[in-house]
């Protein structure tokens, strides 16, 4: 049942990041996320130091307004003047610094160790219960599956407008799809992302499972959809690939994940060239004769 | 209250914030901030395997094993970028992600090793400037100084490579090569930077410094000398702060002193806020007259 719980965990996570991360490639938004998974450091640490308790709910709320500050603080140091890569390494190193930093002087005696956030620990899982409606679940599956659901609730209701914002914004402005609050939406999700995920994958790594499985998806898909359908493939098999490779060399699994995520890009893009070359190759044939 | 070690200390982080105020100024005009970000993460893989595979804290061989995965992922996320439809910025978010995540695979296979005490590898995630050895601090000094003389040496290449690539290519320089050298150097500035303030706070001492010193100046070599002292006050003053409180690791610190000194710039600086307001009203009042 631990087992269950943890690979469950896993696909939760694979398929969540998968989901989320479909659009970030698009919008080419890759670093943000990046930047907002070591930030909601500095939103999980200050939710802390307000409530002084770790509810799950206190923290996504923290970190919703992390991943807020921090797209609005890349957003405003860019339309400064500043450049965008530079903006982005200015704003989430300055607020990581500061989070580690306040946990080390107010939180270090508490469960929240600097750690934990950044690599996670996925074992632990399942000894973390919630129950709720008489269900008991792991915390982190009941976070996961909250998450999910808004990620695809948004994506429900705001499917068109993504897609209009993300390929051709000034259209999309000018017939009145509200871009801003989309931007800021989307980056909202994607901080409750990171957070739901923290406990198991950590907030870094999370960011592989975010980009890498929608980046892979996107060298083999032709339509937005079926980019979602593969990315969440690509992220529920890492996320497996990566639970037993961690258990055959017991090693950290979130760190696995990761690898696995390498894994199957590379192997993707290796595979895609191949294809690519036969089918040129065949074609050349064709023609010749 | 100055011992003799803290000294030697707050000298070697004011050096590295130097050479990283330098190499900085090059890779943020070059628009590569964030590959040094995800060079910086790429050193963790290196550094475990390195200590693996030798089963020693070796300081040297640590550091070239961080030299080398930081390379690699630099050179694979050019790889990416040329073989593939994927953009820079997923590039080096994959890169820089799955290199972090074999780091901590591995981190996790020598912390369940038997190989005596290896609690100092963590270390290389956030830093302990204050606890560094006489020997760390004489690779310090040795890698800070090859790298200011080095930067200071390629100076006028460099400008041209990255104001007019094109040019420089006509007169026939070796720009591949000389890319190369400003790569080798950052990656360079990163691993000799991760012992005093760790792996992921590395990046922020290359970028700030920089991003900072463009808003006082537009001129290349007064670029360099203002991004030189941000580095070298932020690790002076950051270093001090820390070695105030036991327990205070010295990365969050320096990086946080860096970014006062920007806050500040942004504020008062000639691109900055204010000037840029004022500048406004005044336009507004002329309009108004004319």
């Amino acid at each position: 049942m631990i087992e269950f719980w943890v690979i469950f965990t896993g696909l939760l996570v694979g398929i969540t990041c998968g989901i989320a991360g479909v659009f970030l490639i698009l919008r080419k938004m890759s670093m943000i996320a990046d930047a907002i998974s070591h930030t909601v450091l500095f939103g999980i640490v200050m939710a802390f130091i307000v409530t002084q308790t770790l509810n799950g709910f206190w923290m996504l709320i923290g970190a919703a307004i992390a991943g807020i500050l921090t797209a609005y603080l890349v957003q405003l140091l860019h339309s400064s003047g500043i450049q965008e890569d530079a903006a982005i390494g200015v704003v989430f190193t300055s607020l990581f610094a500061a989070g580690v930093l306040l946990i080390t002087l107010f939180a270090s005696n508490v469960h929240l160790d600097v750690e934990h956030v950044l690599m996670g620990e996925i074992a632990f899982v399942p000894w973390d219960k919630w129950t709720l409606l008489s269900i008991t679940m792991p915390k982190a599956v009941w976070m996961l599956l909250l998450v999910l659901l808004i990620n695809i609730g948004f994506l429900v209701l705001f499917f068109k407008e993504m897609k209009l914002a993300t390929f051709d914004a000034v259209y999309a402005a000018s017939i009145g799809v509200p871009i801003i609050f989309l931007h800021y939406g989307f980056m909202t999700s994607i901080s409750f992302t990171t957070v739901a995920a923290f406990d198991s994958v950590g907030a870094i790594l999370v960011v592989a499972m975010l980009i890498g499985p929608a980046a892979t998806a996107n060298l083999i898909s032709k339509s937005i959809k079926q980019m979602f359908l593969y990315s969440m493939l690509f992220g529920g098999a890492a996320a497996i690939i990566g639970y037993y490779l961690a258990k055959f060399w017991d090693t950290s699994i979130a760190g696995m994940m990761a690898t696995a995520v390498g894994i199957l890009f590379v192997v993707t893009l290796l595979a895609q060239k191949i294809v690519d070359r036969k089918r040129k190759s065949l074609v050349g044939k064709l023609e010749g004769l | 209250m100055l011992s003799g070690n803290l000294l030697w200390v707050l000298l070697g982080t004011m050096l590295l914030g130097i050479a990283a105020g330098i190499t900085g100024t090059f890779s943020f005009l070059q628009k590569q901030s964030l590959v040094g970000d995800a060079a910086a993460h790429a050193a963790l893989p290196g550094i475990a395997i390195a200590f693996l595979l030798t089963g020693q804290k070796d300081l040297p061989i640590l550091i070239l094993g961080a030299a080398i995965t930081s390379a690699l992922s630099v050179y694979c996320i050019q790889w990416i970028v040329s073989f593939s439809k994927m953009k820079a910025d997923a590039a080096i978010g994959l890169v820089l992600t799955v290199f972090f995540g074999v780091g901590v695979v591995f981190l996790t296979i020598v912390n369940h090793s038997p190989l005596g005490n290896q609690s100092g590898l963590n270390d290389f995630i956030f830093g302990k400037a204050a606890t560094m050895t006489k020997v760390d601090l004489t690779w310090l000094f040795i890698s800070a100084t090859i790298i200011i003389l080095v930067s200071l040496l390629f100076y006028k290449e460099w400008k041209l490579l990255i104001f007019d690539p094109v040019y420089a290519k006509g007169i026939g320089l070796p720009v591949e090569a000389l890319k190369a050298v400003l790569t080798i150097l950052i990656v360079l500035t990163i691993v000799t930077g991760i012992q005093s303030v760790g792996v992921i706070l590395m990046s922020a001492l290359l970028i700030i410094p920089a991003v900072s010193a463009r808003l006082w100046t537009t001129k290349l070599s007064s670029m360099i000398v203002l991004s030189a002292t941000i580095g070298g006050i932020s690790g002076l003053v950051g270093t001090f702060i820390s070695s105030l409180r036991t327990g205070l690791s010295t990365g969050p610190i320096i990086v946080l002193v860096a970014a006062s000194i920007f806050f500040i710039s942004y504020l008062i600086s000639p691109a900055g806020q204010i000037n840029k307001f004022l500048r406004k009203k005044q336009f507004r009042k002329q309009g108004e007259v004319g």
